[in-house]
């Protein structure tokens, strides 16, 4: 490997910091002093550059103990992992949460997004500005004086959308404080950043439906303890992977493949076709990946899922491991889910403690670890194939399919990855059996269904609900529009979804309803507005989201989402190039190039809500409201 | 080696090998293209071991760097031998079947242990002994090496012991299985290949002692041939250093500032009745000369074939006419034929390439049609329906084996002939640059973001113990000359050991400093080790003579 470093040394805290996830360095060639032997030997090879995969985590180790990541000490953890400094720049660079820039080590992330626009984000950054002053960006020149208080950021969305506005509390320290709260204030997070680290804590509402027999997702969360894996087993924790290893891998998989049970993290893939095909697979190992990195605006499910269930995603991962031959599986959780990370990483802890995770689990032989790897704040790394790249210690760039995951995931292996919410379908699946669980819910989508409301709903939350029901029936369950007043519009599927009117509320939520309407349910968001909201500034938001997430790998995306907003910035300001009609077409143009031509899904869906506002809602048409 | 001048495997063997030894050669800089292949194999999960004085850009991609001491090479690898050997890993049945003079070798090695070793060359006995059992052990393994085995006053014995470590583990002869030297140019192994060379002739015959062969070229070309060698380039010199070579012709070539003891060099060169150079570029050397011929660009202002270093021979096409003056080099020797009062005619590159094949018939199967249909052929190729021999000696495995046993050659460590000592306690060591080619003729008129001049490499120990940084002056002194350069702090470098190049003549004469010891068999003078003072320029002035 070719390391080309600078002079740059790295403190004692930064060392310290990546030793703490390395252990200390090997030689004189990885970090070490320069000893005799190091003049006429060094190690490296396969066994060395198979590191690589521990940048991510030493990244974040350096970033949670110092607030950034200096030069110094990328030249120290690259030395230690044989990765050429200018490509460690690459991924540190590619994800929010890390900076390469100095930044006050006590940093409030705070949520401007389309969920929190609606319940006031712009209002509290406002006058976070004013009483506090600007959001933090590092100041120009050679000189760095990074304030000893903290500092605030605008962020996208942070996965509270049901206790908007939300926002995120990082301090780097030896002992770093990782916190995210909802119902923020200019005031809370003002002492936030003053050091009073108590306001930032807000427990968390009760779920809803919390205790509801009828619940088959949710029927631990809010009535279990999250801590306890007794308690789990007492609500019924463990009979499925007990049920799994009667059926045997062949027999799980038949009934996941009965069951009909399809993928929830968008796609609706066939969850049983996925298993086979990995199960199948002669190369060895396989790699199971739970798919945590939850960034979708407007989604929320399955952070309630990990905060109040950790245990069934345990299991749930448990039991696809067994069916599909993985012996090492990853949680790659977003990185401001530091509450679901905690007690995720209880539950696997407790889980080995317990014989459940390990060696010759349940004494069946088989054996299976899980590991959480921490997103850092980049959208794109909800894509399979960028959770690949970024497990790996890559930027979080989407590859090209095929080769399919099931073929060539991570590390070039078969791999299995799967949704949250997906997984712990499994866990219903096996109570009652796959073809009882495939008569729940309609033809073309079986099962139970969580669902993110928020917006301007009266109890913004996590609805679990049958397959069928309708969007109106949602919105009853959450309560209603705030008020009684009229809805101009609900967004579905999230960013990557589109808009329907508020006339259209017998839309039955299910794969196949949603795609005769003509939209799609995505990741199980309804976000509500109602007619007070500027719904040109929440396209412009979305928009602005898309260009910030775009990982500018490929052209049409790279370049087409920055089109999109500039277009979208003009219609706003009612400054259109030409006509509106002209800026309309235009956007048509760049929406059909990025649908035909982008790599991943990023860029073929960054103009679906555009154009969903456009033709559904009419936005931009003379007469049309707001 | 075994007869045949040239690496024994194929580039894909290479990338399908599962250990490549990579004995001083730093092909990540030298030899990018064939580093490459090298790459395939090492991400394929192949494990690389590189055996350097510096832990060079190839070295940081191996399992292991051996940073041994400069000319230690045999002491290491025939203590590598004694570790296969005690560890039950010689390959009986290959060295019983195919080689000759095992019982010399086993007990010359004897002595060879791992203490001494480690002793001589620096390298920890336990990473000697790892390297050792990685390549016994492995199903496939090749040698490469480059400059740094054969630029040393005792070069084919450092080859030789090499061959010993493949003859040792039956790693020649066999698919994935070789020993490669790596060629510098696209056409080194042409060059070999065409005659043009001393001791052979086109197809490596040897006119001297094989009469079939002398009768054979005498009939085609009409004249007799004296039965004895031509002169290497080392004996050229010592000819001018005594008189007897008075006239030199000079075709492609750039010694006034190639050769070790640059001072020499040019005082012999200046001392000629006279000298022709036949160049594309004015170089150092066409300035001392008589009459200059201006020459086109063998890449791409003339046609032919070039042979690369897994000997696949392939077709070069023109695509431009020579600038100005310039013509062909087949023309221009013609053109000299005729003045000399001998008419070959205006033989296209076709016409000579045919007569090759008609006399060398390792060539004979490899017309310009199949050259072109089958994107190039590996020699050996003897007819039109062979199909070029992959990799060399085949026939060692073969049962019964073809031809004669390969030897095995006891070779016993001689160090460098100029060692550091009081008064010149540095050991420098030359080498080259990726950005950098050479003498500089074809490179230093580019720029390059690489390009950093020349600069003396040092550790950074040394570098603290002299007070200079870098970019910091420091004389540089051997017993030959001396030259001033900057000074260029590297890691890579243990105390004690300092690199230079020759690729920027023009700034820093770094020839002058090394040294004539010429090793008698190669010809090849000892540019990898000479011993040097070095002293910072501010506090030396004037004690340089």
């Amino acid at each position: 490997m070719d390391l080309h470093l600078l002079d740059a040394v790295p403190t004692a805290d930064e060392r310290a910091a990546v030793d703490a996830v390395l252990g200390p360095p090997e030689d004189g060639w990885r970090g070490g002093p320069r000893g005799e032997r190091d003049h006429h030997t060094a190690t490296g090879g396969i066994g060395v550059r198979a590191s690589r995969h521990l940048l991510l985590p030493v990244l974040h180790a350096v970033q949670s103990r110092i607030g950034w990541i200096s030069e110094g000490a990328l030249m120290y953890l690259c030395q230690r992992l044989t990765v050429p400094p200018a490509d460690a720049y690459g991924v540190a660079t590619f994800y929010a949460l890390l900076s390469t820039v100095p930044r006050p080590k006590r940093i409030v992330h705070v949520c401007d997004d389309i969920g929190c626009r609606c319940r006031g984000a712009e209002t509290v950054c406002a006058e976070l500005e004013r009483t506090v002053g600007p959001a933090w960006h590092a100041p120009d020149g050679e000189a760095h004086a990074i304030p000893s208080d903290g500092a605030w950021i605008r962020t996208p969305c942070l996965g509270l959308c049901d206790q908007a506005p939300a926002a995120l509390l990082t301090e780097a320290g030896a002992v770093p404080v990782e916190q995210l709260f909802g119902n923020a204030t200019a005031a809370t997070i003002a002492r936030v950043i003053g050091g009073d680290l108590a306001a930032a804590v807000e427990p968390r509402p009760k779920l809803a439906q919390a205790g509801d027999p009828s619940l088959r997702l949710l029927r631990r969360v809010d009535v279990a303890d999250p801590a306890s894996f007794d308690d789990y087993r007492a609500h019924g924790g463990y009979q499925a992977l007990r049920r799994a290893v009667e059926l045997g891998p062949d027999g799980v998989i038949r009934e996941v493949t009965d069951s009909k049970l399809a993928g929830r993290g968008g796609a609706a893939f066939p969850t049983g076709r996925k298993w086979d095909a990995v199960a199948r697979q002669p190369v060895r190992p396989h790699y199971l990946i739970c798919n945590a990195d939850e960034s979708e605006p407007g989604t929320f499910k399955d952070r309630v899922v990990m905060e109040g269930d950790p245990y069934g995603v345990v299991e749930a991962m448990t039991i696809a491991a067994y069916a599909t031959g993985c012996e090492k599986g990853f949680i790659y959780l977003r990185g401001e889910y530091p509450l679901a990370h905690e007690r995720l990483q209880h539950a696997i802890d407790q889980a080995k403690a317990r014989g459940f995770l390990g060696e010759n689990i349940m004494d069946r032989g088989f054996r299976f670890a899980i590991e959480i790897r921490k997103g850092a704040g980049a959208y794109i790394c909800g894509e399979e194939t960028a959770i690949f790249n970024s497990i790996e210690g890559f930027r979080g760039e989407p590859r090209n399919k095929p080769p399919f995951p099931v073929q060539s995931g991570v590390f070039g292996k078969p791999t299995l990855i799967n949704n949250v919410e997906t997984l712990v379908n499994v866990l219903e699946i096996l109570r009652i059996g796959g073809p009882a669980y495939a008569a729940i819910g309609t033809e073309g989508s079986t099962g139970p269904r969580l669902f993110c409301l928020s917006g301007h709903v009266a109890r913004p939350g996590v609805y679990e609900v049958t397959f069928g029901a309708t969007l109106r029936a949602l919105l009853a369950l959450a309560g209603g529009v705030p008020g009684g007043r009229p809805i101009q519009a609900v967004l579905l599927g999230g960013a990557a979804g589109g808009f329907v009117r508020g006339d259209e509320l017998d839309i039955p939520l299910t794969f196949e309803g949603t795609r005769a309407a003509g939209t799609t349910l995505g990741s199980g968001v309804i976000m509500v507005f109602d007619d007070t909201v500027d719904l040109k500034d929440i396209l412009r938001r979305v928009a602005a989201f898309f260009r910030d997430e775009s990982c500018g790998q490929c052209v049409p995306c790279r370049v087409g989402t920055v089109r999109q907003e500039e277009a979208l910035h003009r219609l706003q300001a009612n400054r259109p190039l030409g006509s509106t009609a002209d800026e309309v077409a235009l956007l048509a143009e760049i929406g059909l190039a990025m649908k035909d031509a982008s790599i991943c899904g990023l860029g073929q869906t960054a103009y679906a809500a555009v154009e969903s506002a456009i033709k559904r809602l009419k936005l931009f048409e003379p007469g049309t409201a707001r | 080696m075994f007869g045949a001048g040239g690496g024994t495997s194929s580039y894909r063997e290479v990338e399908e090998t599962d250990v490549v030894f990579l004995w001083g050669a730093n092909a990540r800089e030298n030899h990018p293209i064939f580093f490459h292949h090298v790459l395939k194999a090492i991400h394929r999960g192949a494990r690389m071991f590189a055996m350097d004085p510096r832990r060079t850009a190839s070295a940081q991609w191996a399992e292991a760097w051996l940073g041994l001491n400069v000319g230690t090479d045999i002491a290491l690898s025939n203590a590598m031998a004694r570790v296969i050997i005690h560890a039950g890993l010689a390959n009986r049945a290959f060295i019983d079947h195919a080689t000759s003079g095992y019982a010399d070798y086993a007990a010359a090695v004897e002595r060879y242990t791992l203490a001494y070793a480690e002793q001589e060359t620096g390298v920890p006995a336990d990473v000697i002994e790892r390297a050792a059992l990685a390549f016994a052990r492995a199903d496939r393994a090749v040698i490469c090496w480059t400059l740094g085995i054969t630029e040393h006053h005792n070069a084919v014995d450092n080859v030789l012991s090499l061959i010993n470590l493949a003859l040792l583990t039956g790693h020649v002869g066999r698919w994935g299985s070789g020993l490669n030297p790596l060629r510098g140019q696209n056409n080194v192994q042409g060059g070999g290949d065409m005659g043009a060379i001393p001791n052979r002739l086109a197809g490596f015959q040897d006119w001297t002692r094989d009469d079939a062969v002398r009768h054979k070229f005498e009939q085609a070309w009409g004249v007799p041939l004296k039965p004895e060698y031509g002169r290497n380039l080392t004996e050229m010199f010592h000819g001018m250093e005594h008189g007897d070579v008075r006239a030199v012709y000079v075709i492609g070539e750039n010694p006034a500032q190639s050769e070790a003891d640059q001072n020499r060099t040019e005082r012999l060169l200046t001392g000629l009745d006279h000298l022709v150079v036949q160049d594309v570029l004015m170089t150092r050397t066409a300035e001392l000369a008589s009459v200059v011929l201006p020459a086109s660009s063998s890449w791409c202002e003339s046609e032919g074939t070039v042979t690369n270093s897994e000997r696949r021979v392939q077709r070069v096409r023109k695509a431009l006419e020579p600038p100005g003056d310039a013509r062909d080099d087949g023309w221009i020797i013609g053109e000299i034929a005729r003045r000399m009062g001998v008419d070959w005619g205006n033989p296209s590159a076709e016409d000579v390439w045919n007569e090759v094949r008609s006399l060398a018939p390792m060539l004979a199967g490899m017309s310009y049609a199949r050259l072109e249909q089958e994107g190039g052929l590996h020699w050996p190729c003897y007819d039109e329906s062979h199909p070029g021999e992959e990799f060399l000696h085949a026939r060692l495995w073969a049962e019964p084996r073809v031809g004669p046993p390969a030897p095995f050659s006891v070779v016993e460590h001689d160090p460098p002939v100029e060692r550091p000592d009081a008064d010149y306690p540095f050991q420098l060591t030359t080498g080259r640059r990726l950005d950098a080619y050479n003498t500089g003729v074809q490179t230093g008129g580019f720029t390059s973001p690489l390009t950093r001049g020349e600069t003396c490499d040092m550790s950074p120990e040394d570098g603290a113990r002299l007070g200079v940084g870098d970019g910091d002056l420091v004389h540089v002194t051997s017993r030959r000359g001396a030259v001033v350069a900057p000074v260029r702090l590297d890691r890579n470098l243990r105390a004690g050991l300092v690199f230079m190049t020759l690729h920027y003549q023009d700034q820093v004469r770094t020839n002058v400093l090394t040294i004539d010891a010429t090793d008698p068999k190669s010809g090849t003078a000892e540019f990898k080790a000479c011993a040097v003072r070095i002293e910072p320029v501010r506090a030396a002035a004037g004690a340089v003579a």
